[in-house]
């Protein structure tokens, strides 16, 4: 289609670069644009790795973080202090157990279940069931922590009622250090599992529709076009996901932990985040010890970069899948 | 091609509907228990009676609660963070988000690492609170607000979409006409980002009204508490003002008080279903 150009448009157009100011040709809007971003970004994110050096000293609020002196072993005394503490393999370890599980799980459990909604027909129905896992996505950890302190309450929680039915004795269950894991697993994928499923059905979506085709006339019936086609197709992703998800190996979310923490389940619910907060901010009137916290806290960011690494490097090697 | 349903396919179908319909119902069980017995006498609660079904409907746990003057502070300070967070959230991830977008950008380089490094390193609890007690934020509505509002993330989510989905010959045709910066920002791409402003608001909703860490660690003035706060006492700690009533009474409202302070999200998410399903799609696959 040709387009004409009446003379003023013409005119317009061959005046346009010169009446340009110089702040527009250097592009100083879009720099404009990022400062408020930057700023906060410099405020909030680099400003505290500043205050990371209280790591190495023996902080207090008077002489605050220059002036407090550095402690001793060169300025590790913190970290040695924490790593020969008579509870740092059960922090360690109660960490690790409850981020390899939700990790397995949380990854697994959604592909399984992309796999599985994605091969129901109706579409009306597919968005109901969607729809419906969503929900428990947009209540608060705050309300699942209650939910679950209610629900194996005494004799009338309804899991009391339910596993009572099935011959198992749930009372108190919350308490009980030994299914302090499953409770926190469970109930994420309760939050999660819908949620965590929307980018593999994104992915599953996408998926070349000739190569089902292709399978079909191979004579593979559903099963086979779901091992075959559709998982090939998302296991990428997962990888990646996978990843991600180990480089936080060793950050539990605080909140569930820290909301779920009773004095009796604690030989396995202290995990490395909850620790620091007590360190930081002790009951009763302790003497807060920041420095100790701060150090606790240096140690955990660099092996999750140290794992992250690690695992990336793996990915790499084996699936040519990587973060970088 | 068309693809012909054998017996073999109609039954494994039929298996699919059936153990989708399980699943879904076995994750609506509990939030059906706990709006059942929101409805229901206290008496009954307690007894153990309640299931999918209010016993004995009542609407008492609900005239209790909004007497209640701890819960109405908490949400009506959890609606004004909500607003102010997500203005000043979306507003900033939007702004920083399309210099990014736009290859011709001379510190885009500089601006995505500065960025991109705070995704891997973090100060931690007690640095960032030694941040905002020396900014003089500690107890004020701002440390509730600002920690974690801007997100990294959620820019790379912006920025992506934006690249994928706003051609780029429409924002040249447009400085062509000699539209400046700004001008093609605010009339043309902003427009055509409605669907990832609508999903980054949804997420600065969920987030806010949902927050509980900041306030446990930068607020110690109750007045000042969010919701979820305000819940954690009453669910989770039991040190409850509504103790004032009988034990059965405050087990009962405890199923009121999750119906009130949730109900709000649960009404407006379907809402934002395909949305949201997009948005979280561009985060996987390029974040």
């Amino acid at each position: 289609m040709e387009v004409k150009l009446t003379r003023e448009e013409i005119a317009h157009l061959s005046t346009t670069p010169s009446k340009r100011k110089w702040y527009s040709k250097i592009g100083l809007a879009l720099f404009v644009m990022t400062i408020p971003t930057v700023l906060y970004i410099f405020i909030f994110h680099y400003l505290p790795l500043g205050g990371l050096v209280i790591a190495f000293k023996d902080y207090t609020a008077f002489k605050g973080i220059f002036g407090s002196p550095w402690t001793s072993m060169g300025g590790f005394k913190h970290f040695y202090t924490f790593i020969t503490s008579p509870n740092f393999w059960t922090i360690i370890k109660n960490t690790l157990v409850l981020s390899i599980a939700s990790i397995v799980f949380n990854s697994l459990c959604p592909i399984i279940f992309a796999l599985l909604l994605n091969e129901v027909k109706a579409k009306k129905y597919k968005r109901l069931v969607q729809t419906i896992m969503y929900a428990p996505y947009f209540i608060s950890v705050t309300v699942l922590v209650g939910m679950l302190f209610t629900f194996f309450n005494g004799d009338s929680g309804i899991f009391v009622r339910i596993f009572d039915f099935f011959g198992f004795d749930a009372r108190n269950l919350m308490e009980n250090p030994d299914y302090f894991c499953m409770i926190y697993v469970v109930s994420g994928l309760w939050q999660g599992l819908g949620w965590w499923s929307i980018v593999y059905m994104g992915t599953l979506a996408n998926v070349d529709p000739n190569l089902h085709d292709a399978a079909i006339i191979d004579g593979a019936g559903r099963w086979r076009r779901i091992l075959y086609v559709n998982l090939p197709a998302i296991i990428p992703l997962a990888i990646i996901m996978f990843i991600m998800s180990i480089g936080n190996i060793l950050s539990v979310g605080f909140e569930k932990v820290y909301l779920m923490q009773l004095a009796t389940n604690l030989s396995s619910s202290e995990i490395i985040a909850t620790y620091v907060y007590r360190v930081s901010f002790p009951q009763f009137g302790g003497i807060p010890q920041f420095s100790y916290a701060t150090a606790i806290g240096l140690f955990n960011s660099l092996v999750n970069i140290i794992i992250l690494c690690g695992a990336n490097f793996v990915s790499k090697k084996v699936s040519d899948n990587s973060l970088w | 091609m068309n693809r012909k349903s054998t017996g073999s396919d109609r039954v494994f179908d039929i298996f699919i509907i059936v153990i989708m319909g399980i699943i879904a119902l076995g994750f609506l069980l509990p939030l059906i228990n706990v709006l059942a017995s929101s409805f229901s006498s206290a008496d009954a609660v307690v007894a153990g009676d309640v299931g999918l079904f209010p016993v004995d409907f009542t609407l008492e746990g609900y005239k209790m609660i909004f007497k209640e003057s701890k819960i109405w502070s908490g949400f009506k300070n959890s609606l004004l963070y909500t607003v102010i967070g997500t203005l000043i959230q979306v507003t900033c991830q939007m702004l920083c988000a399309y210099p990014l977008s736009r290859r011709d950008f001379k510190g885009r380089k500089f601006v995505n690492l500065f960025l991109v490094l705070t995704m891997f390193i973090s100060g931690g609890m007690i640095p960032t609170y030694i941040l905002i007690t020396s900014l003089k934020l500690y107890n004020t509505i701002w440390a509730i607000i600002l920690p974690g509002c801007i997100s990294v993330f959620n820019i790379i989510v912006i920025r992506t979409y934006m690249q994928s989905s706003i051609p780029m010959e429409l924002q040249e045709a447009a400085m062509i006409d000699g539209c400046g910066d700004v001008k093609i920002f605010t009339r043309i791409v902003l427009p055509l980002c409605r669907p990832i402003i609508a999903v980054m608001i949804l997420y600065a909703v969920v987030g806010y009204w949902n927050s509980y860490f900041n306030a446990l660690m930068f607020v110690q003035d109750t007045s000042l508490y969010p919701l979820q706060n305000v819940l954690n006492s009453i669910l989770v700690s039991n040190e409850s003002s509504l103790g004032g009533y009988d034990v059965n009474l405050s087990e009962q409202l405890k199923y009121v008080t999750i119906v009130v302070s949730s109900l709000p999200l649960l009404v407006i998410y379907p809402f934002f279903q395909k949305y949201f399903e997009k948005g979280v799609t561009i985060g996987g696959v390029k974040g």
